[in-house]
């Protein structure tokens, strides 16, 4: 599991790429919420473009670093699902309370204008 | 297309990605679909995470995957040895999770049972787990081509 940061107007956004399950869950939460916190980010984007595999551990993620933004503010939305990370994404329920988006470039657009 | 497979692996996060990719390799001998393979991939991790995170809980122990590959079908079962389930029902409940861990979502067997076509639990408390998981596969041909 590899994790990039990057940081455009105060929004995180953490490129995820190999797989998502417990065993990386741990490493990528260290990384998002280290950056969240020394990077003074609000705002945050999952890029799940490079996941080849997620399972509902990645659901626990996302849903951990929401708690997280919501209490500075901010706004979490994922983008760059391929079609099965996507289904666990449905199943989970979580876009009802998350936005899912095509790639990063729509995801912080619709950040930044707060349009969800 | 008969056959069967049988694993046996220490209850380590490291050996969910080697459990999902072991089974997904023996799958693939029934022709599968691309989805029919990731659904099979997620539904063995969330089985053996919960052997990890729940059965064994911190301790190590052995957990076991077997598969049969009957026709179009396939069975895996996935058992281990470790602290039971108290409530059966309880822990299929979608979001429950029996764990203190808040990253936990409580949504393992939602995902099983969302990704295969039968799945059933059997646990004696203090004795082990064991699901199982079926899963037609619908592109398969009789031939195997």
């Amino acid at each position: 599991m590899k994790v990039s940061l990057k940081l455009k107007n105060n929004v995180l956004i953490a490129s995820l790429s190999g797989e998502l399950d417990h065993h990386s869950a741990k490493k990528v939460k260290d990384i998002v919420e280290d950056a969240i916190k020394n990077k003074g980010a609000t705002s945050l984007i999952f890029d799940f473009s490079g996941l080849s595999f997620m399972d509902s551990s990645g659901i626990g993620v996302v849903v951990g670093r929401y708690k997280l933004i919501s209490s500075l503010g901010g706004k979490v939305s994922i983008c760059g699902a391929s079609p099965s990370v996507n289904r666990i994404l449905t199943v989970s329920g979580i876009k009802k309370i998350i936005p899912v988006y095509e790639d990063t470039e729509k995801a912080l657009t619709n950040l930044l204008e707060g349009i969800y | 297309m008969n056959n069967k497979m049988k694993l046996e692996f220490l209850s380590l996060s490291e050996n969910e990605r080697f459990a999902r990719c072991s089974v997904s390799a023996f799958a693939s001998q029934l022709n599968p679909t691309l989805d029919e393979l990731e659904d099979i991939k997620a539904a063995v991790s969330e089985a053996v995470t919960n052997a990890i995170i729940h059965a064994y809980a911190g301790t190590i122990g052995t957990v076991c995957v077997a598969c049969t590959l009957s026709e179009q079908t396939i069975e895996i079962k996935i058992s281990d040895q470790g602290c039971g389930i108290e409530d059966i029902s309880l822990a299929r409940t979608p979001l429950y999770t029996g764990s203190t861990d808040s990253e936990r979502s409580g949504l393992g067997f939602t995902v099983m049972e969302t990704f295969m076509d039968e799945i059933s639990v059997e646990s004696t408390l203090n004795s082990g787990t064991t699901v199982t998981m079926i899963k037609k596969i619908n592109s398969a041909s009789p031939s195997g081509l």
